[in-house]
């Protein structure tokens, strides 16, 4: 189900609004409008879908108009054109009254420098939202002990903002954002001002949570590699535009232009590709109809030593050596089951690379990789040592 | 080149101030008298009451104070007792307190102007923009000015000394809480705005109170201007050490002029100090 809509928006800031407007519409780019109009364009004729209980991640470098485009949703900033739409509602549309109802009851805010109030305690900022509504002291007070309960800061409630360390301190704007119980959760570069440890933690905290409480979310970062680790999808912006929207795989596999491509070379691969992208077709044998001869025959047709073992349905039995393979045929003997080696390690497809490299280092066979019991592919150590240092085009995938 | 720019008659600027004058003397003066009779009545009221506190007392509470609001230092109380005993020694007590009450009066209703007026400042750049040349005109016109309107309204006395000072101390506490309000990181504001905070509850629950030590600096420089005007005033008639002050300098008398003079720097002292150090308590 849609929960946001963004229909064409496009935000302009500064004089000569209306003629900058027109270049836009003429599809000239940020440079171009600048230099005719002295307009800076924030956000670009942006139009995108956001599913309900989706993580979708706004990324891109400074200046290429996420955060912009974040305080459009909750008009923070007003859009110069187009219609952004909440649960089906054109909030363009609404009155000051309505926004306020939609900003305290539907969407919550974080923000890169947590957005604390220096003055409020840890529970007083934890209630602001809930304040604001109206809701009476109790009942405030129970459900932000409960939201910082939920985020382990409890026993830090009386302390102020400045007396936490970052990662706390965010954990508070998290915890005072989820107190309002909104459906959406806008982060804007929630986590780019923690160090990178802290980061990974709370990228693991928001995904744990997500599996909780299915929040609709919206994260901005300029981080590949965050966007790649929380984004269900991705929108990837530059210049105001949004150049591409796809999973996480589809703009690593598939990017948009040389721009995107250029991004993507400063992604740690490892941490992106999963075991599907780095297999090879297997070289099998079929334990129910071929003997030694077939598999000898085999390994010197496709030059290599080890063939994966498989019966009729190809479901994964095993392996076996081209050694084992030349003895059993000098003894004469008709299957391969009697050198069957089962010792061989398995993955599946969908584990990441990075999860896959130490099983990899130590096992002296390559790596079956199994999906339902059925063989679905080879892992074998140098194809996933290029897979890792090349271009996304060159991984090879065989299917 | 000069006959022709003599040429140019004389604006009528003098004239035209005096006539605004003149109609509003005529047509307020109703209002004005009841501000003179009941202002006056009020400070009166005050000064007899500070007059009436037994002087030991006074300077014990103010040491008092000093101690607490200082965080439990010495220096400011001491200086208090010894400050405020030798100007009672010097047979200034009663005009000290008519200065206090002055200084009280004209500081807290340039308090409840300003801060509206700051307030109003920093949500519209278009009362920025009207509002600051005001000010900067009040802060340069010479003190001595506002005398001339004080005395046509309110004639003589305290009240016209408090008009005249209110003008003169008000620009401070405007120009700091607009000061103190635009400098809310941006990051908060928007944080109250999308929680969905009304405007008031931003600025009471937000601004007002992030603003708050900008906005003590800028009434802490309002009471020091309403006490400098303590001598101005004094020229038309407003009572307290600023009268010492004057009529030691119509008699030339170095050494009375000298002793009121201090004693106004000693309770400047104090008051400074003072309000400083509500304002670094937290």
């Amino acid at each position: 189900m849609t929960k946001i809509k963004v229909e064409n928006v496009t935000k302009i800031f500064g004089k000569h609004i209306n003629s900058a407007l027109k270049l836009v519409e003429q599809k000239k780019n940020k440079t171009e409008i600048l230099k005719q109009t002295g307009a800076t364009i924030g956000v670009n004729d942006a139009s995108f879908s956001v599913n309900e209980g989706e993580i979708f991640v706004i990324m891109g470098l400074s200046g290429s108009g996420k955060s912009t485009l974040v305080r459009l949703l909750n008009h923070l900033i007003e859009p110069t054109s187009g219609s952004i739409y909440i649960d089906g509602e054109n909030i363009s549309k609404m009155n000051k009254q309505q926004l306020r109802t939609i900003r305290r009851e539907k969407m919550s805010m974080v923000f890169q420098n947590f957005g604390l109030f220096p003055q409020r305690t840890v529970l007083a900022n934890t209630e602001y939202g809930l304040e604001v509504r109206g809701i009476p002291k109790e009942e405030r007070t129970k459900k932000a002990e409960q939201a910082l309960e939920n985020a382990g800061l409890l026993p830090y409630k009386d302390q102020f903002p400045s007396q936490l360390s970052g990662g706390m301190q965010q954990r508070v704007g998290l915890a005072r954002a989820l107190a309002n119980d909104p459906d959406i959760l806008l982060m804007d570069e929630a986590f780019s001002a923690l160090d990178p440890l802290i980061r990974k933690d709370m990228q693991d905290e928001l995904l744990d949570l997500q599996q909780k409480v299915r929040k609709t979310i919206i994260f901005i970062t300029h981080d590949l590699n965050e966007a790649l680790r929380i984004g269900d999808r991705i929108a990837l912006m530059k210049d105001g535009k949004i150049i591409q929207i796809g999973t996480g795989e589809e703009i690593l596999t598939n990017p948009a232009n040389d721009y995107v491509k250029t991004f993507l070379e400063d992604v740690d691969r490892s941490k992106v590709l999963t075991v599907e992208n780095a297999m090879i077709r297997p070289i099998s044998v079929n334990v129910e109809m071929d003997g030694p001869k077939v598999a000898l025959k085999r390994m010197r047709d496709e030059e290599v030593s080890v063939l994966l073992a498989v019966d009729k349905r190809r479901e994964f039995k095993g392996y076996i050596t081209a050694d084992d393979a030349l003895e059993a045929s000098k003894r004469g003997e008709k299957d391969v089951n009697g050198i069957l080696k089962a010792d061989m390690p398995v993955v599946p497809p969908d584990m990441l690379i990075q999860d896959v490299l130490g099983v990899i280092s130590e096992s002296p066979t390559p790596l079956a990789v199994v999906n339902e019991n059925k063989l679905v592919g080879v892992l074998i150590r140098g194809v996933v040592i290029q897979s890792l240092a090349s271009n996304t085009e060159e991984v090879t995938r065989d299917e | 080149m000069s006959k022709i720019l003599d040429r140019i008659p004389s604006l009528p600027v003098a004239d035209s101030v005096e006539s605004v004058m003149d109609w509003l003397t005529g047509n307020l003066s109703s209002l004005f008298s009841f501000i003179q009779s009941g202002g006056k009545n009020a400070m009166n009221l005050i000064t007899d009451m500070l007059v009436a506190i037994p002087p030991v007392v006074f300077i014990l509470v103010i040491a008092l104070i000093a101690f607490i609001a200082t965080k439990k230092k010495l220096g400011l109380a001491i200086f208090s007792i010894v400050g405020l005993l030798f100007i009672y020694n010097q047979g200034l007590w009663e005009q000290l307190m008519n200065t206090i009450t002055l200084v009280i009066f004209s500081s807290i209703i340039a308090i409840i102007i300003g801060i509206p007026v700051g307030i109003l400042m920093s949500k519209s750049a278009v009362a920025e923009n009207v509002i600051k040349p005001i000010l900067d005109f009040m802060q340069t016109m010479p003190g001595f000015v506002y005398l001339i309107p004080a005395v046509a309204f309110f004639g003589i006395g305290v009240v016209p000394g408090v008009f005249a000072s209110v003008i003169f101390a008000l620009p401070p506490t405007v120009r700091f809480t607009n000061l103190g309000i635009r400098q809310v990181p941006k990051e908060l504001v928007e944080a109250a705005d999308s929680y969905g905070s009304t405007g008031w509850q931003k600025l009471f629950k937000v601004e007002l109170p992030l603003a708050k030590s900008t906005i003590m600096a800028g009434i802490n420089q309002t009471v020091l201007l309403s006490l400098s005007m303590v001598v101005i005033a004094s020229m038309i008639g407003a009572p307290g050490l600023g009268r010492e002050v004057l009529s030691a300098l119509q008699r030339a008398q170095v050494g009375n002029g000298f002793v009121a003079g201090l004693s106004l720097v000693i309770f400047a002292i104090i008051v400074d100090r003072l309000t400083q150090s509500f304002n670094k308590k937290k």
